[in-house]
Parts: structure tokens; C-alpha cells; sequence
């Protein structure tokens, strides 16, 4: 990707005495041409400018939650008391709500985004794949504020009419879906995060399967594969790549909030039932840092968001990791 | 340049059709979208011998093998006209289960490409999806049995459960070999199996190639013509889509009966 600029094979005499000087043109650009050494400058200084945000993120972050760490410290992690009034914090509903959203979302999606890949790889002919991948990355780029809306209006009453009265005649024995229906909390906060986060599984899986080489298809069709069994072949092929597109996924339904915050019902909560409101940490930051007055209460939602940066940035590297290690790996080898 | 000259049959044809034919080719056409590659193509593919194709690239050699077992379906826009008979048995009729036809017509590729899973497993996959064994003692005697007969087996032996990416480039192919094997295919395709191998590795599978005979019917795209004189029984060349000349092997390589076919082995093109 990144070549690094030919050097050119001069004779060093004809460089003189100038070239084994220290020369900051040439230091910067080894062809000593000065337009381009300002322009490497700038694109240096840009790549550094990303950087340097992202550090100067964590470190505010980190500075801004002392009160919170200092007061609460490993505590604030396992309590589930989240009182303004008395200033006393604890994240563990919040942690709840966002893990088991995001977990719904992605037994939902995975299956689902799974399906749509395989079908635009190994069935859909070109004519079909093409618009069908177009759509699907169109689903990306709808703001999440208006899946919110729909959310609210469209597919809560949807649910609470014909989706969570039926799940609780036949499964009502598991805890899961017992309570009151009122088409906000878990459930549909579950159902919205599917969703969003389908187009980008597909996509990074639909990715990941054309890397898979031709010849693996081949080999198993030869052998008297059908396309199922063909298809399993691919699949495990692109295993750690699915992996990563399924990590990336998570990392996006943790991190989600507008859309999340408008069906989830945001009450600070801890219940088996996916039919009561819950809460999540993006949704309780967007919701209350314009009320948090209090030192300790800022402090404990920068805290809060300290927390959901780290998780996902760890999730998201995991992620990027795994898909690099296949496309780059069988793209690699399909070529030599 | 020579032109074979149109609807004429290719010379040394009857020569071939003695033995009783596993395979026989009539007036096959093929087509990649509106390319013609493959002209008018009959021929006879005899029990138990090795036939070589040879030819210039693109030639159409390697898409006529795989018109053999109908792996050219898998590429959209192509199309075939004409009959590919399988012990008189038309492969390219409609409603024929093309996946019992790739299990009957086995085919080992140009490049080895072992499935990323342990080398026991390899050789099993086509015994397992086509469930051709009733237990496991009887999965594992037809694993080293293919193994044995594709002769790896010495080496792999103590390391079955290993995977099969690390091997080396000639035993990934003769493990793939060894997989096609395990399914016991009638008839088996090689599309320049040893292209990729260095010398020694080439050897081994040419011996290896000799052997399947006795069991076998092998169709091999090659190259390299010493390769096609040392191992197969018929030859075949192939010219621009056309089959030019089919004969026996000794004769196609001292006293072939077309000049373009001469011109071709001697070096003079191609």
C-alpha cells in the first residue's frame, strides 16, 4: 500500500560533499525536490493531527473522571445504584442494557447478514447482486435518528401488536419474555440494532468470501460437492474473517445511541425480561450530561464514556485484525 | 501458419476407438458468452490408458477437460453444444445430477488446493458429503488407502491430523490427488498437476500418474511434452479450439500424421 519512495541510484559523486551533509530537503524527501517535501509535510502532519485527537480523547477523558474513579473506583463497575441525588453511581445496569441489547442484535443479524452474503456471492447472478449491494449499503447511510423515529412508530406498536403477545403465549415459562408489553425496552432496542448493524456484517463478510479463492470452490464441486456443501467449504475458509465482521458489528450496536436511546425506554434497570425498558451507556450519556450539575455526576458519565471508548476500541482493532488476516491472506496467495 | 483443414476428422482417430471408450466426445461446441472456444471436438477417451492434451495456451485443452465433468457450469455465460458420453451415458442431458457425475469424473487442479482443515480430513471430505462409508474404521481404511495410492502416505502418516497447509507444494498436490482418489472416481482429470512443481516433486507424481492406470482413466493437460510422451498412451493436440490430431503417443512424437502437429512438437511454434 505504502511504497516508500524509490531511491534513486546516483553515484555519490555526483552528489558531492553537499549529499553526506545533513540536508533536511532531502531527510524528508529522498528525491531533494523541495514542492515535494513540503507536500509529504503536510500529509504527515494531517496523519498526525488523527492521532493526536484520539490521545488527547483518553487523556480527557481519563482527567475529566478522576472524581468518579477516585470516589467509586472498581465499585462503580459492579453497583447498580445510579442516584443523582444522593451522588451515589454505579454502571452495572447500563453495562447490562448495552451488553444484552448488543448480544439480541447480533443473534438476530448475524444469521441474518450471513444469508444475504452467501446469496450475493456464491448464488445471486451479477445483474441481481449488484443492486441487491447497493441497498444494503444504503441501509448504512440512513442517519440513526431516523431508524430511531421508525423505531417508535413503526415497529414498537408492530411489536407490541404481533410480535411480543405471541412470544409470550408460547415462551412466556422463560423469564425472557415474561412482564408487561408495551413494545419499548430490550427487545425493540434489540430488533433496531439488528438492523443497523446488518449492512455492515454483509458487507464485510460478502467481502470476505470473494477472497476466498476460486480454486477452494472448485476443489470441493469436484469432489461431488453441492452448493450447500460447497458453501460450508467457503464459509470455513473465511472463518476468522467472519469473525471479525461479526466483532465489527458488535462494536457498532454497543456504541449506538440515537436510535437505541429512542426505543429502549431508559430506565436504569436490571430484569430478565427483554419487554422491560432498560438502558443503555450511550443512551444514558446523550440523555443526562446536559443535567448532570454535580461534579461527581459529570464525572461519572465522562467515566461512563471512558469505559464504552475503550471497550469498543479494543473490539473494533480485534475486529480489523481478524479480516485483515484472511483477505490480505488469501488475496495474497491467490495471485502468486 | 497451417489451417487444419475444416470437417475433416482428425487423423489416427480410429486407432483410438478400439479399446471399448469410457468417454466419447461427439460435435462438442463450447462457448464463453459469444467466444467460441472449443470447435466440432469428437473423440474417444479409452478404459484404463492415460491420454495427454497437449496444445499452445489458450488452446482450449484445459476448457475441453473440464467440459468432462461440467465444471465449467460454475462460469456464468457458458454454454455447450454437443454430446460428452460417460459409458454411453450423456453427461450434458437435462435433469442429469451433475454432482454424481463430479463424483464419478474426478479432477485434480493446476494449482493443489487442500481445504485449510487437518490432512486426515481432507481426504475424508469427499467420503463424508457423499457418505460413501458406514463407520469409522472403514472412513479411516479408504483415507490411508487413497493416501497409499496417491503415494504420500510414508510421509504423512504420523502427522494425519496436521494440517494440510503444511506441507510442502508437492505434497499439497499429491494430497489432492490422494483426495480425489478416496472417492474412487472412474475416470480421473488432471489439469497440469505437476506445472507448479520443481523436478523432483514432478517425477513423483508422472511414476504416481503411471501406476493410476492400472485402476484408472486419466485425461492429463500438459505442457510439457516430454512430460505427455513419458507418461500417456494417446495424445491429443489441440490447435485454436480445434483437435488437430489425435494418435498413439510414440507415433504422435516420431511420425505424427499432420504437419501442424509436427511443427508444434518440434518446437517450430507455440
Amino acid at each position: 500500500m505504502n511504497n516508500p519512495p524509490p531511491t534513486l541510484p546516483t553515484p555519490a559523486a555526483a552528489y558531492g560533499a553537499q549529499a553526506r551533509a545533513w540536508n533536511w530537503r532531502r531527510a524528508l524527501s529522498p528525491t531533494g525536490n523541495t514542492g515535494d517535501a513540503v507536500f509529504r509535510a503536510v500529509l504527515f502532519g494531517c496523519a498526525l493531527v488523527v492521532l493526536l485527537l484520539v490521545g488527547a480523547m483518553i487523556a480527557a477523558m481519563a482527567a475529566n473522571s478522576r472524581l468518579s474513579l477516585r470516589e467509586f473506583g472498581f465499585g462503580f463497575l459492579t453497583s447498580s445504584e445510579w442516584n443523582p441525588v444522593t451522588g451515589r453511581f454505579g454502571a452495572l445496569p447500563f453495562i447490562y442494557g448495552t451488553v444484552v441489547s448488543s448480544l439480541l442484535a447480533l443473534l438476530i443479524s448475524v444469521p441474518l447478514s450471513l444469508g444475504v452474503a452467501v446469496f450475493l456471492v456464491e448464488q445471486a447472478p451479477r445483474r441481481l447482486s449488484r443492486p441487491i449491494t447497493f441497498l444494503v449499503e444504503l441501509l448504512a447511510a440512513i442517519p440513526s435518528v431516523v431508524y430511531g423515529l421508525w423505531g417508535i412508530f413503526v415497529l414498537a406498536p408492530l411489536l407490541r401488536q404481533y410480535v411480543e403477545p405471541p412470544l409470550q403465549k408460547w415462551f412466556g415459562w422463560m423469564p425472557f419474555f415474561q412482564g408487561p408489553i408495551t413494545g419499548i425496552g430490550l427487545f425493540t432496542g434489540g430488533i433496531i440494532l439488528a438492523i443497523m448493524i446488518t449492512p455492515i456484517i454483509s458487507a464485510v463478510v460478502r467481502d470476505v468470501l470473494a477472497a476466498v479463492p476460486v480454486t477452494q470452490r472448485e476443489a470441493a464441486l469436484a469432489l461431488g460437492a453441492t452448493r450447500w456443501e460447497t458453501t460450508r467449504v467457503v464459509l470455513a475458509n473465511g472463518g476468522p474473517g467472519i469473525a471479525g465482521a461479526i466483532i465489527l458489528g458488535l462494536g457498532r450496536a454497543i456504541g449506538e445511541t440515537m436510535a437505541v436511546t429512542m426505543v429502549i425506554g431508559n430506565r436504569a434497570q436490571i430484569s430478565a425480561s427483554l419487554f422491560e425498558p432498560s438502558y443503555t451507556i450511550a443512551s444514558v450519556i446523550a440523555n443526562e450530561f446536559t443535567e448532570a450539575t454535580e461534579a461527581i455526576y459529570l464525572s461519572a458519565l465522562v467515566e461512563l464514556g471512558l469505559i464504552l471508548f475503550l471497550v469498543t476500541f479494543i473490539i473494533n482493532a480485534a475486529a480489523r485484525l481478524l479480516v485483515w488476516s484472511v483477505t490480505r491472506a488469501t488475496s495474497g496467495t491467490a495471485r502468486a | 501458419m497451417i489451417e487444419p483443414r475444416a470437417g475433416e476428422q482428425p487423423a489416427g482417430q480410429a486407432r483410438t476407438t478400439t479399446a471399448q471408450a469410457k468417454v466419447s466426445v461427439r460435435d462438442l461446441n463450447f462457448f464463453y458468452g459469444a467466444t467460441q472456444a472449443l470447435f466440432n471436438i469428437s473423440l474417444q477417451i479409452a478404459e484404463r490408458r492415460v491420454m495427454a492434451f497437449i496444445g499452445p495456451s489458450g488452446c482450449g485443452k484445459s476448457t475441453f477437460l473440464r467440459t468432462l465433468n461440467r465444471m465449467n457450469d460454475t462460469i456464468p455465460g457458458t454454454r455447450a453444444t454437443g454430446e460428452v458420453l460417460l459409458d454411453g451415458e450423456d453427461t450434458y442431458a437435462p435433469g442429469l445430477n451433475v454432482v454424481n457425475l463430479r463424483r464419478r469424473v474426478g479432477m485434480v487442479f493446476q494449482k493443489s488446493n487442500p481445504f485449510p482443515k487437518s490432512i486426515f480430513d481432507n481426504v475424508a471430505y469427499g467420503l463424508r458429503i457423499n457418505r460413501l462409508t458406514t463407520n469409522k474404521t472403514e472412513l479411516q481404511d479408504r483415507v490411508q488407502q487413497a493416501l497409499e495410492d496417491a503415494a504420500i502416505w510414508p510421509e504423512v502418516k504420523d502427522r494425519l491430523k496436521t494440517s494440510a497447509l503444511g506441507l510442502s507444494g508437492g505434497q499439497q498436490q499429491r494430497l489432492c490427488i490422494a483426495r480425489a482418489l478416496a472417492v474412487r472416481p472412474e475416470v480421473l482429470l488432471m489439469d497440469e498437476p505437476a506445472s507448479a512443481l520443481d523436478p523432483i516433486a514432478t517425477q513423483k507424481i508422472e511414476e504416481l500418474i503411471v501406476e493410476l492406470k492400472r485402476q484408472y482413466t486419466i485425461v492429463i493437460v500438459t505442457h510439457n511434452m516430454q512430460q505427455a510422451a513419458r507418461v500417456s498412451d494417446v495424445t491429443a493436440f489441440f490447435w485454436l479450439g480445434k483437435l488437430v490430431e489425435v494418435n498413439a503417443t510414440e507415433k504422435m512424437f516420431t511420425n505424427p500424421n499432420e504437419k501442424l502437429t509436427e511443427d508444434y512438437i518440434t518446437g517450430r511454434f507455440g
